[in-house]
C-alpha cells in the first residue's frame, strides 16, 4: 500500500509518522472543539437582552428571561451571568474616589497620562471579555449558546446566538 | 468592497487582505463606517466632515496668542515679571491640548445595528402595534417608555441607525450617527459634542475664556504701562493692540452656560428643548441629576471615561475573514482525523493560497461549507511555502512544526492551527498587531446581508466572541 501523503518512506516509518500525525490531528480537533461545534451548527436564532434604563444612563441590562432561551438554559444560570455584568459595569461607572483621582490627575497632565496607563473602565472591560469568554467556555458552548460582549454593539445589547443542534462524529 | 485575494471562489464581500503584507492597505472599521465622519491618522482622529470653522478656530486661536507672545511678552518679561509669558504658554499649551482633544475624539457615537438586532427590533415593533392596532393606517409613532428614578423618559426609535436610542442619546443630522449624551454639534470644534469628548470641550471653553481674559488684561496693562512714558500713539504704533474683548464675552458667556448645564446635570439639547423644566408639568424633573452640584460635577469632569464603543474604529476589518480560516483548517482536520489518511490525490490545503501574487495567509475569505476545498489555487502548500507564507503573513502565527522531511505540508503547518487551545487566530492577530490603545477588537461590523457572507460573519463573531 502506498500511502500518497507519504510516498517515500518504508511500510513502517509510514506507520509511525502517520499514527503520529493521526494523534496530533486528533489532539488539534479536541482542542478545537468548540470551534467545531459552531461551525458544524448553523444559527438557529438570536435573542437580544435589551438595557434596563430604570437607574438612569448607567449600563444595565435586563434580567428578564427570555422564552427562547427556556428550553436551552436554566433560568438561574442565565440570571446569574446577567448580574454578575451588571455589576462589573456598575463597578465600570462608579463614581468613586478612585475614579475621582483618576480624573484629576488626567485633567492635571492634560490628559496624557492616558498614554501610559489604562483607564479603569478599560481594566474593566477586560475583565468582562475574559468573564464572557469564561462564561462561553463553561456554560454556554456546551448548551449550544453564544454571547456576544455587549462592548461590540455598543453597550446597547446583549447578543446570544443560538445554534442548531446538530451533532456530529469525529 | 471588491473581494480580494487570488481566489476567484470568494462570495464574501470585504476584500481579504493580509495585514502583514503592506502593499495594500488592509480594510479597517473606519473605512467601511456608515457615517458621515472623517477619520485620519488610521482611525484614531475621528472629525465631522465639515472642519472648516475649526481650521478658523485654530486660526484665531493661533494668530491671537502669536501677537501676544511677539510684542506683548517681551515687554511684560522685561519690565513687570517673567512669569507672565510661562503662564500665558501653559494656559496657551492647555487650551490647544483641550481643543484638539475635543475635535479628535469619538463623541461617543453608537453603533448602528446589526442587520439581525433590526429584525428583531422589527419584529417586536409589529408584534406591538399588531396587538394595539384598531385598524388605523398611519402606523404608530416608534417608542418606547421606560421609568428612570421615577420620571417616564421617551425612548425614540432612530430609522437611520435602526436602534431605540439610549436615554439622553441623539441622532446628529449632520455626522449622521447616533451620539449618547448628545450635547450639540459644535462647528468651532469641529465634532459633535458628546458624552465622551463633553469633558474636554467644557475644559477648552473654560481654559480659553482664561486665556483671553489673561491676554486682554495683559495687552491693556501693556498699552498702560507704555503710554506712561512714550505716550498713548507712540505705543500704538509701536506694538499692534490686540484687541479681544468681543471674544471675550461670549466665550466667558459659554463657560457660564456649560458650568450651569454641568452644574444641574443637563444637555444643552435638553436645556434647548426644555425637557426638564417646570413648564412641562409640575412633576417634571431631571432624573439624572444626583442632587448635589458637587456630584453633578464630579461626574461630568471626573467620571470614568468609556471606551469607543462603535467597536475600536482602527481594528482590522477582517477578523471573520480570519476565523474562516481557522474553521477551514479545522474542518479540514476533522475530516482527515475522521477518515482515513488516504486521499486519491495530494491533500490541499486551500485556505492558503499562498501562490497567488495579492496575499497570502489567513487572510483569504472562501466560501463556506467546503470539506475537501479545492482551493482556489489547487496548491499543495509544501512547508517551504508555509514559511513563506509565515514570514510574509503572520509572524505570530504559531506553527506547529512535524519535523516532516515529506513534501506534505500537515495541517498543523496551516497558519490558522492553534493547538495550544481555545486562542483562535485573531488572538495573536491583536496581539502582534499594534494594538489599538483600547480593548479587544470585536467582530467586524457587517452591513452586507449576503447569507453566506453572513453566516460567516456570524462565525466570525463567534471566534471573536471566545477571545
Amino acid at each position: 500500500m502506498s500511502d500518497p501523503l507519504f510516498p517515500d518512506g518504508t511500510c513502517t516509518q509510514q506507520h509511525a509518522v502517520k499514527n503520529r500525525y493521526q494523534t496530533e490531528i486528533f489532539n488539534m480537533a479536541e482542542t478545537h472543539s468548540l470551534q467545531d461545534m459552531r461551525q458544524q451548527a448553523a444559527v438557529a436564532a438570536k435573542v437580544f437582552v435589551q438595557r434596563d434604563y430604570t437607574s438612569g444612563t448607567m449600563c444595565q441590562f435586563q434580567t428578564k428571561f427570555p422564552s427562547e432561551l427556556e428550553t436551552k438554559i436554566d433560568k438561574q444560570q442565565f440570571e446569574e451571568t446577567i448580574r454578575t455584568l451588571n455589576n462589573l459595569y456598575a463597578e465600570a461607572e462608579k463614581l468613586g474616589s478612585q475614579s475621582f483621582i483618576e480624573g484629576c490627575l488626567a485633567c492635571l497632565t492634560a490628559y496624557t497620562v492616558f498614554l501610559c496607563m489604562e483607564t479603569h473602565y478599560e481594566k474593566v472591560l477586560k475583565k468582562i471579555a475574559k468573564y464572557i469568554q469564561e462564561q462561553n467556555d463553561k456554560i454556554y458552548a456546551p448548551r449550544g449558546l453564544l454571547l456576544t460582549d455587549p462592548i461590540e454593539r455598543g453597550l446597547r445589547v446583549i447578543e446570544i446566538t443560538i445554534y442548531e443542534d446538530r451533532s456530529f462524529t469525529r | 468592497m471588491k473581494p480580494g485575494g487570488g481566489c476567484s471562489s470568494s462570495t464574501g464581500a470585504q476584500p481579504p487582505l493580509c495585514p502583514g503584507r503592506r502593499s495594500r492597505n488592509p480594510r479597517r472599521k473606519w473605512q467601511v463606517f456608515p457615517g458621515r465622519n472623517r477619520f485620519y491618522c488610521d482611525g484614531r482622529i475621528m472629525m465631522a466632515r465639515q472642519a472648516g470653522v475649526f481650521y478658523l478656530t485654530l486660526v484665531l486661536i493661533l494668530l491671537t496668542c502669536g501677537l501676544f507672545f511677539a510684542f506683548d511678552c517681551p515687554y511684560l518679561a522685561s519690565h513687570l515679571s517673567p512669569a507672565i509669558p510661562a503662564v500665558g504658554a501653559a494656559l496657551f499649551v492647555f487650551v490647544m491640548g483641550m481643543l484638539l482633544r475635543a475635535s479628535f475624539s469619538d463623541p461617543g457615537v453608537l453603533p448602528r445595528a446589526t442587520p439581525d438586532e433590526a429584525a428583531d427590533l422589527e419584529r417586536q415593533i409589529a408584534n406591538t402595534t399588531k396587538s394595539h392596532s384598531t385598524g388605523c393606517s398611519k402606523p404608530p409613532p416608534r417608542t418606547r417608555e421606560v421609568l428612570i428614578n421615577g420620571q417616564t423618559v421617551k425612548l425614540k426609535y432612530c430609522f437611520t441607525c435602526k436602534i431605540f436610542r439610549p436615554p439622553r442619546a441623539s441622532h446628529c443630522s449632520l455626522c449622521d450617527n447616533c451620539v449618547e449624551r448628545f450635547d450639540h454639534h459644535c462647528p468651532w470644534v469641529g465634532n459633535c459634542v458628546g458624552r465622551r469628548n463633553y469633558r474636554f470641550f467644557y475644559l477648552f471653553i473654560l481654559s480659553l475664556s482664561f486665556l483671553t481674559i489673561f491676554i486682554f488684561a495683559f495687552v491693556v496693562t501693556h498699552v498702560v504701562h507704555r503710554s506712561k512714558r512714550t505716550g498713548f500713539l507712540t505705543t500704538l504704533k509701536d506694538s499692534p493692540v490686540v484687541v479681544c474683548f468681543f471674544s471675550v464675552w461670549s466665550i466667558v458667556g459659554l463657560s457660564g452656560f456649560h458650568t450651569y448645564l454641568i452644574s444641574s446635570n443637563q444637555t444643552t439639547n435638553e436645556d434647548i428643548k426644555g425637557t426638564w423644566s417646570k413648564k412641562e408639568g409640575k412633576d417634571n424633573y431631571n432624573p439624572y441629576s444626583y442632587g448635589s452640584v458637587l456630584t453633578n460635577c464630579c461626574s461630568a469632569l471626573c467620571g470614568p471615561l468609556p471606551p469607543r464603543s462603535a467597536a475600536q474604529f482602527n481594528s482590522i476589518y477582517l477578523y471573520s475573514c480570519d476565523q474562516d480560516q481557522c474553521i477551514q483548517s479545522t474542518k479540514f482536520v476533522l475530516q482527515a482525523a475522521a477518515t482515513p489518511l488516504l486521499h486519491s490525490d495530494p491533500v490541499v490545503l486551500a485556505p492558503l493560497p499562498a501562490k497567488t501574487a495579492t496575499l497570502g495567509g489567513p487572510c483569504a475569505y472562501l466560501a463556506p461549507a467546503q470539506p475537501s476545498l479545492p482551493s482556489c489555487t489547487g496548491d499543495v502548500l509544501t512547508p517551504r511555502d508555509a514559511a513563506a507564507v509565515d514570514s510574509r503573513c503572520s509572524h505570530h502565527l504559531h506553527l506547529h512544526h512535524l519535523h516532516h522531511p515529506h513534501r506534505f505540508a500537515s495541517p498543523e503547518e496551516t497558519p490558522c492551527s492553534t493547538p495550544q487551545g481555545a486562542l483562535p487566530c485573531p488572538a495573536h492577530m491583536h496581539l502582534q498587531h499594534p494594538p489599538p490603545p483600547l480593548p479587544p477588537p470585536p467582530a467586524p461590523y457587517d452591513p452586507i446581508t449576503q447569507d453566506a457572507l453572513h453566516e460567516d460573519s456570524v462565525r466570525g463573531l463567534v471566534k471573536l466572541s471566545s477571545v
